[in-house]
């Protein structure tokens, strides 16, 4: 009875461990996000360097014109398990922005030890963190197995969100908003970025709109979290040597208890 | 009896195996924790950076700021470069180069200046009494860099000539990218 | 030392003679470590180790961690997007230090259950229990204001929403919330001092966890049957009971080693899972986030805090025969509090004879309801506050002061308990003797191994 409560109580915990979170969904009921399959994901999954510089491009040459990403340093574009870019590529990026210096009191083209620009006058959210500050999925009833099995799916929102535009569009209080079908509440005041084949792609990629919509989620995902593939090895590493320890400790336990239960029989 | 013995190892060596495997994974995690007060990666990406140069005229200098100290970059005119090299080297009182881009070396402007004509002149901008910060464009007795916290005295190619200050100014690492670059560290 | 006779720490060397001679610090570690223990423990006796770990780990990432951030509100966040993204293995420690929170809370709720399941509370261990619930408390303070250091949306809006609750104490609310906060709402002087006590409070709860460990060493472990180790002498003493160290050291390590493996796979794999998306945007005192959730180990609390509703019955009868001075909002609070304190109380409102649930074939019912409903309140804490959900938080705040103010008091007197075992030593061998070959299913129990 006392291994069955033991047991029973573990599994209840586990159950709970792993769901009672993530309920935020409630009244976001109304959107819906496609659970785009992406090569980062799971615990094996790797970033894609050609989708990551596909998505850069997409964020150089349209979401840079409102939205700036204010906590990435132009110089992790060379980092490696991310973009890859050589000291040399990175540094003529970098030459595309201008940033302000208060040391010189002046403007001056940005260098790799800056970050990104802040993009203030568009009143637009910066994106630096945006992949790890939405959620894609929620429920079912508050029990975040959705998070669990799909992830938590900031990059599918993103994608979602770029390619859900239905063309509708209202004017209320002198701001034009247009539908979304990804967006909780559907009307959302950004026009649409994207209409498919904005972007020459460099290695010859398909620019329909599904696929540039899935490279900028994709860049946008590795600035929000550029250490990614870092912290997957460790856990990889840690999760294998644990195993091992616990096996060798289970079996030292066993054979340090056999004498004391051995008497007993 | 001699099947206790084996026995006997064998659970020994399970014991050692399992305290080994603890001991690595402790190692393992002591590590990252020392690890992290090592400089980060912004403080290291800063360790190495580039000047432009192109708008120096000859008679004038630059000074940037490099791993949080100023660097003096001088551009010589014709006059100062034969006044450093017509310098007797037994005149000096530091007889080094201080350079950080070549090995030991005597303190001929050949090995101070970054340059093969000696027009580039690349120094930090520290004085090597008390760290004060020398006033340069020809100031001084020396016609070099003046140090006004203590009065030390450089001549032209940054050389210590007088005064309490130990060394001639350091040269920092510093090499030519193209004509118009300077890269520090 | 008082307690269950054993070897005591004889010093041999010359040089271990001088120390103890001087400091007795090598016999007090050695007879905390050699305490005699319960040889039949189960799995569920494994908590402590678990927590000791946790206390350690985010102790000692904290303070790394401390080396990095910035406790201004102007910096605060972008100081940790620093660590994340720049300092070596800053994503690591930070992701480790944010889910040690949650395999810390996992480890208080079953090392706490565990507790009230076999008896653990009652005499003579009501002060064991009682440090415990202090710690729990503190846990909660830490826990809560370490959320609020990274200073994004969820940081800043729990922060007002909870110290909100101190406001809710009639006649000195405003002023305390007030000194809490260091001005009128949450602001720089808030993150300051949140900072600053969250690095303090660890300490605190180490101090107790010392006390905590000293007095359950006085009386005893609990074990599965609540059969107290016989102490007449050792020779007895040494029948029921094994060393500490290496017998449970080692089966603890190896529990720990397991449940480590799930966590450093949340950590790698998933370490955004138990946290809030909310808390990626840099917090906004003009903006309040559309769901303010607490992190899941509050759930269920909160889910009280909100049950008792200006519409209740019983709020409104405590409200008239106040005069009003404890409105719904002051009565949630209290209720909220009161849910934690009957927990503590519990060594008294327990009125059976039998330390163990299972031989209290009552009560492994009610208290298997009560784990339910734990449950059922952490689920109702993260729904929105409409109906069902408020009706069905009501009922499950209900049972749970049911649970410690009507059942626990009555079973004493309407149960009829099973026979216990004399000794722990009768336990152990009835688990451990040799099964008969006719029945080949698994044993039922299988303490210690």
């Amino acid at each position: 009875m006392m291994a069955f409560f033991g047991k029973i109580t573990l599994n209840i915990f586990a159950f709970f461990f792993l769901t009672a979170t993530s309920i935020f969904a409630a009244g976001g009921g109304d959107n819906y996000v496609k659970d785009y399959k992406f090569s980062f994901e799971g615990p094996l999954g790797s970033f894609d360097q050609n989708q990551l510089q596909r998505g850069l491009k997409v964020y150089t040459e349209i979401c840079s014109a409102c939205h700036g990403l204010k906590y990435v340093p132009i110089r992790t574009l060379g980092d490696e398990g991310g973009l890859g870019y050589s000291e040399d590529e990175v540094r003529a990026y970098a030459e595309n922005y201008e940033i302000f210096d208060p040391e010189l009191d002046d403007y001056r083209p940005a260098k790799p030890t800056d970050h990104f620009p802040e993009v203030v006058d568009a009143g637009a959210p910066d994106l630096s963190l945006m992949a790890k500050a939405r959620a894609g999925f929620h429920g079912p009833m508050g029990t975040g197995i959705n998070q669990f099995v799909k992830g938590i799916g900031g990059a599918e929102y993103i994608a979602s969100l770029l390619a859900g535009y239905t063309g509708e569009e209202k004017e209320e209080f002198g701001t034009v908003f247009y539908e979304n079908t990804a967006y909780p509440g559907r009307w959302i005041a950004m026009a649409p970025p994207l209409y498919g084949e904005d972007v020459d792609y460099d290695d010859g990629h398909s620019n329909e709109l599904k696929y540039e919509a899935m490279d900028v989620a994709a860049f946008l995902t590795w600035a929000a979290e550029p250490k990614m593939m870092a912290r997957k090895h460790v856990g990889f590493r840690a999760v294998l040597f644990l195993i091992l320890l616990s096996a060798l400790l289970y079996a030292t336990n066993k054979t340090l208890w056999a004498p004391i239960k051995k008497k007993v029989a | 009896m001699a099947q206790n013995d084996e026995n006997g190892t064998r659970r020994d060596f399970l014991f050692y195996a399992t305290g080994g495997t603890a001991a690595v994974g402790t190692g393992a995690a002591v590590w990252p924790l020392i690890n992290q007060m090592n400089p980060s990666a912004d403080v290291k990406a800063l360790a190495s950076i580039r000047v432009d140069i192109s708008e120096i005229e000859p008679g004038t200098q630059l000074t940037v700021k490099w791993l949080g100290k100023p660097v003096f970059i001088r551009r010589r005119t014709e006059t100062e470069i034969e006044e450093a090299q017509n310098v007797n080297l037994d005149d000096l009182l530091d007889n080094a180069a201080r350079n950080d881009n070549i090995a030991e070396a005597s303190a001929d402007d050949q090995n101070r200046s970054l340059d093969e004509n000696g027009e580039w002149l690349v120094m930090m901008g520290v004085c090597t009494h008390l760290g004060c910060v020398p006033l340069g464009d020809g100031a001084g007795e020396y016609n070099g860099w003046f140090c006004p916290c203590h009065g030390s005295h450089y001549d032209t190619a940054g050389r210590i000539r007088k005064g309490p200050a130990p060394e001639n100014l350091a040269v920092p690492k510093a090499v030519f990218v193209d004509d118009s670059t300077i890269k520090l560290g | 030392m008082a307690g269950i006779p054993h070897d005591h720490y004889k010093p041999g060397s010359k040089g271990e003679k001088w120390l103890h001679s001087r400091l007795p610090i090598v016999g007090l570690l050695y007879d905390t470590l050699m305490i005699p223990t319960p040889k039949n423990l189960n799995w569920m006796w494994i908590w402590g180790i678990v927590l000791t770990f946790c206390l350690a780990l985010q102790i000692i990432t904290g303070i790394v961690l401390a080396m990095h951030y910035t406790p201004h509100v102007d910096e605060a966040f972008a100081s940790v997007e620093h660590i994340m993204r720049n300092v070596n293995g800053g994503h690591m420690l930070r992701y480790l230090h944010a889910n040690g929170a949650s395999l810390f809370f996992i480890a208080v709720y079953c090392h706490i259950f565990r507790g009230l399941y076999y008896g653990s509370y009652k005499a003579p261990r009501e002060v064991t229990w009682i440090i415990g619930m202090l710690i729990y408390l503190l846990m909660m303070g830490t826990a809560f204001m370490g959320y609020v250091l990274p200073w994004g949306q969820m940081s800043f809006w729990g922060a007002t929403v909870i110290t909100g609750l101190f406001g809710a104490i009639p006649f000195i609310g405003d002023a305390l919330q007030t000194l809490l906060l260091g001005g009128p709402a949450v602001d720089n002087a808030t993150l300051n001092r949140f900072f600053s006590l969250h690095y303090l409070f660890p300490f605190l709860i180490a101090g107790l966890v010392i006390v905590h460990i000293w007095a359950f060493h006085t009386t005893g472990n609990n074990n599965p049957t609540g059969v107290e180790v016989r102490r007449t002498s050792k020779e007895e003493a040494e029948k029921d009971t094994v060393p500490f160290w290496p017998y449970f050291v080692i089966k603890d390590l190896f529990a720990l080693a397991v449940i480590l493996v799930v966590f450093f796979a949340v950590v790698g794999f998933m370490p955004n899972y138990l946290g809030h998306p909310d808390n990626y945007i840099e917090a906004n005192p003009l903006a309040t986030p559309a769901h303010i959730v607490p992190e899941w180990y509050f759930l269920p609390f909160y889910a009280i805090l909100r049950a008792f509703t200006a519409d209740v019955w019983v709020v409104m009868i405590v409200s008239f025969f106040t005069g009003g001075i404890i409105d719904a909002k002051f009565f949630g609070v209290l209720a909220m509090f009161g849910a934690i304190l009957v927990m503590a109380l519990a060594p008294w409102l327990d009125t059976s004879s039998v330390r163990s649930a299972r031989y209290r074939p009552m009560l492994k019912l009610w208290f298997a309801i009560l784990v339910f409903d734990f449950f059922f309140l952490m689920w109702l804490g993260a729904m929105p506050a409409e109906e069902p959900y408020a009706s069905l938080s009501l009922i499950a705040s209900t049972y749970w002061f049911a649970y410690f103010l009507v059942i626990l008091p009555l079973l004493g007197v309407l149960e009829k308990p099973l026979p216990q075992p004399k000794t722990i030593e009768e336990d152990f061998n009835k688990s451990h003797a040799k099964k008969p070959t006719i029945e080949p299913s698994p044993p039922a129990e299988v303490p210690a191994e």
